[in-house]
């Protein structure tokens, strides 16, 4: 690791105000980002834990670790955690981070609503992981099935929380989603076309997409069942001759794409990993962008893969199996430009680099099950056994988690200033690799002997023992990898390795800045002539020979320098968006108004029309004192 | 709804700040918030499209209905109504494009031969209260059509058909109530303080948001109502 004897900078700009107030009225999406990193990072913990206590159940036949009813919660409130609360979250962390810092911008579009998207995202969390330790919490899994989840067959109260909860959490995601895409669109420097905008960027702009169109379908099937539990409307009453299908494509019409949405900001950030450690440009640039709006566009047509078996007929059946062959197309492109990137580059095996590398073999392994159940015959023989599970922990734990450390690693240098113990990330990374490995690879084996999903205990004498117990061993690795990266997060804020504005050699903008940036991001707004600018700054000629990678070669009225110097936005004039806790209160208003509803199953109708009223009070409340006040 | 609003009123970087496409902020997130609605009015008019003629039990739409005790239910759409409340929304996009071009045309002198309509032209105030009060029209149809239909025997638990009707209908009445309450806001700051041709944009999103909501009726009326 050459880099890290980079000069030793100023740690921490000294004028960083400080304290809990500073947190809640923030609007700085540095600092917003951080918010996110730091909450989605414990859900990951509490949605680990869960894992763990269902992988103790299943280590042996017939164990009675936990009843049938509480595994039930376990597995549900796994799924709904990992997916809502820690992968999709980790990756707005990065959004907020990044975004601005990698199209040359102060901050986002609208400071203040992402706030709110950030408050909104933390107390509808709490509100749907309380239950568990009350034993109400969701059990219908998650992807909540209709009739399912209706009040005829989940008459407590823990589907109530899980389709309030996920309601308030699309607000979220959808607010931070018209945020980005603004900001994107209309925030990048000077010089910073589209086809110069850093990979990362480019994903986060397809993935917002994705979230604006893929969130309204769940939102209505949600309102139809909270209206059904509610209200006594029939959307899921088969009784009266409602069809048992409409949830299910309500849901995966919006489940497919989110499937994308968990994996594209993995894909970018790896995008950013790979060209830093080979030191060479992204093999293929405009090929990655079209590859990823590709996956983009595809991913909304392939939703009735995951109905199979519900018996839609062949015509259906053909369709979309063809659709979820065409999407191997697009992925198998951005592998094989991963691995063209690498090719005879000057690789350095950082701990990033390792977890990127390890994005791309685990990722393959995913998508080839997922090439193989795309296929409906052997889907049918695949559905709902472990198999799946299996294949779907490849993608999302060998996908997203890989690329998401592998951006954690690499970036924690920026966002802190200082580096993450690389001794301690090897540990982290091997531990990680092997349990991961060790956890879902025998699922293959099991889930093809027949183990069906969500089975809270099973038979001796079925051949799935030891794969069983290997799983279970395998997630006991995943508790140690993840203890010593906490431990490693949590040290090396201040025992780290000063890490200086580029302790990696990278090529774009965020790394021209000091670590961590200042508040402002940039004291000038740069102007921006290739795709690579930090390599050009340092050595003109670094791609002679090569293809032009954007460049106009003509520098702007402002060109790229290297601020090395952290000053005060105020001395330099740099009108920065006020902290506020106006957008903190409104989020806080919404959520105590969905939580009228709660008050509903007890025909407490006069408390639920109270706090209902009450939240939507604060609600407008907040936002009137928000939108009449000044930004900056 | 709620992250709704904010999108388009929240003051970003705009006047004052270099933007790539030149246009503001809150243009640019509009017009993602609609397209986002779109998807949201999709999901619902499917909804309804896959449950029609599934219900098992009347009132019915277009079809008469005699239940098992003999009591007759006629079809339940009232078209010419229905027809009247259309025409009151189509005509308050045209109110909002004149109260649009009335904020437009602030600052710039009347002609001296201008006649009343020249001049009622270049109110906003006028134009901003006739669309609200178009609005708040239909919404009043809506509220007639929604308590007869209950009184005629169909209410949000009947059947299919009422579960769907009122969720697709009454989320397009919630757009509307929301697009009233923020031409009201409008009018109330161009009473208080003026609009003027710099708030152009805040009107022009508030427009835009008018229409979208006005063009999902056109396709409402004609799923729902025009066809059997």
């Amino acid at each position: 690791m050459a880099t890290i004897a980079a000069p030793a900078r100023a740690a921490a700009p000294a004028s960083s105000p400080s304290g809990l107030w500073s947190w809640i009225a923030t609007t700085d999406h540095k600092r917003i980002g951080t918010l996110y990193l730091w909450t989605a990072l414990i859900f990951f913990i509490i949605g680990g834990l869960e894992a763990t206590l269902i992988r103790t159940q299943l280590a042996r036949p017939n164990m009675g670790f936990v009843s049938a009813e509480t595994y039930n919660q376990l597995f549900t409130m796994h799924g709904t955690t990992m997916v809502f609360l820690a992968v999709m979250p980790l990756s707005a962390a990065f959004f907020n981070y990044l975004i601005p810092l990698q199209i040359g911008a102060r901050d986002v579009a609208f400071p203040r609503l992402n706030a709110f998207s950030y408050w909104v995202y933390l107390l509808g969390g709490i509100f749907i992981t309380l239950p568990i330790l009350f034993q109400v919490a969701p059990d219908g899994g998650w992807f909540g099935y209709a009739p399912l989840t209706t009040t005829q067959f989940s008459s407590g109260p823990n589907i109530d929380f899980w389709v309030i909860g996920l309601q308030v959490l699309g607000v979220s995601s959808l607010a931070a989603a018209f945020n980005f895409i603004t900001t994107i669109i209309n925030l990048r420097a000077p010089g910073m076309t589209l086809m110069r905008m850093p990979m990362f960027t480019w994903m986060s702009f397809v993935v917002q997409f994705l979230l604006i169109l893929a969130f309204p379908p769940i939102t209505v099937a949600l309102v139809f069942l909270l209206m059904d539990r509610f209200f006594g409307t029939t959307f899921y009453a088969i009784a009266q001759g409602a069809d048992p299908l409409l949830w299910q494509h309500l849901f995966w019409v919006f489940g497919h794409p989110e499937v994308y949405i968990l994996i594209l900001p993995a894909f970018g950030l790896v995008s950013e990993v790979l060209p830093t450690f080979s030191k060479k440009p992204l093999f293929g640039y405009n090929v990655m962008v079209y590859s990823g709006i590709m996956i983009g566009f595809l991913g909304f047509g392939v939703w009735a893969h995951h109905m199979f078996a519900v018996g839609m007929g062949a015509v259906a059946d053909s369709i979309f199996s063809l659709m979820t062959m065409l999407i191997a197309i697009p992925t198998g492109v951005k592998i094989f430009n991963w691995i063209a990137t690498m090719w005879a580059g000057e690789v350095r095996f950082t701990v990033p680099m390792k977890f990127a590398i390890a994005l791309i073999a685990m990722f393959t392994i995913g998508g080839i099950s997922g090439v193989m159940h795309s296929s409906p015959p052997a889907d049918l023989q695949q559905t709902d056994t472990y198999f799946v599970v299996a294949h779907f922990h490849y993608v999302l734990f060998g996908g997203s988690i890989m690329g998401i450390f592998a951006g954690i690693y690499h970036y924690y240098p920026k966002m802190t200033g200082r580096f993450l113990d690389e001794r301690l990330g090897n540990v982290h990374f091997w531990l990680n690799f092997i349990g991961m490995n060790l956890t879902f690879f025998p699922m293959h084996f099991s889930g093809l002997l027949g183990m069906p999903r969500r089975i809270y205990t099973y038979d001796a004498g079925q051949g799935w023992d030891l794969f069983n117990l290997l799983a279970t061993y395998g997630t006991y690795l995943l508790v140690i990898a993840t203890a010593v990266f906490v431990w490693n997060f949590v040290r090396s804020r201040t025992r780290g390795a000063v890490s200086g504005g580029d302790p990696w050699g990278a090529a774009t903008l965020e790394w021209s800045i000091p670590s961590p940036p200042p508040e402002y991001n940039f004291a000038q707004i740069p102007t921006v002539t290739s795709r690579y600018p930090l390599w050009d700054l340092k050595d003109p000629s670094w791609h002679e020979g090569e293809s032009s990678h954007g460049d106009t070669g003509t520098p702007g009225p402002s060109p790229l320098t290297e601020e090395t110097e952290t000053h005060t936005a105020k001395a330099l004039g740099i009108p920065m968006p006020l902290a506020t806790a106006k957008p903190a209160f409104a989020a806080l208003g919404l959520v105590v108004m969905f939580s009228g509803l709660l008050f509903l199953r007890n025909d407490l109708f006069a408390v639920a029309m109270t706090v209902t009223l009450g939240g939507a009070a604060m609600l407008i409340g907040g936002l009137y004192v928000w939108l009449t006040s000044p930004l900056e | 709804m709620a992250s709704h609003a904010i999108a388009g009123h929240d003051d970003g970087h705009a006047h004052t700040h270099y933007t790539t496409t030149g246009l503001d902020n809150r243009k640019i997130a509009i017009w993602a918030f609609i397209g986002s609605e779109c998807m949201l009015f999709a999901s619902l008019i499917s909804t309804y499209l896959i449950y029609k003629g599934k219900s098992l039990v009347g009132p019915y739409p277009h079809t008469e209905y005699t239940d098992a005790a003999g009591k007759v239910f006629p079809a339940i759409l009232d078209i010419p109504v229905t027809s009247a409340s259309t025409f009151v929304l189509l005509m308050s996009s045209l109110a909002m494009v004149l109260a649009l071009q009335a904020v437009q045309l602030k600052g710039v002198p009347l002609p001296a031969n201008a006649g009343w309509w020249g001049r009622a032209q270049r109110s906003s105030q006028l134009w901003l209260f006739v669309t609200a009060l178009l609005g708040a029209t239909f919404l009043g149809f809506q509220a007639y059509e929604f308590t007869a239909f209950v009184r005629e025997g169909l209410t949000l638990k009947t059947n299919l058909f009422g579960s769907t009707f009122f969720t697709l209908t009454g989320f397009h009445g919630a757009h509307v109530t929301v697009g009233v309450l923020w031409l009201m806001s409008l009018l109330w700051i161009d009473r208080t303080r003026g609009l003027g041709p710099q708030d152009e944009l805040v009107v022009d999103i508030a427009a835009l948001y008018w229409h979208f909501v006005d063009v999902v009726w056109i396709v409402i009326f004609t799923l729902i109502y025009l066809i059997k």
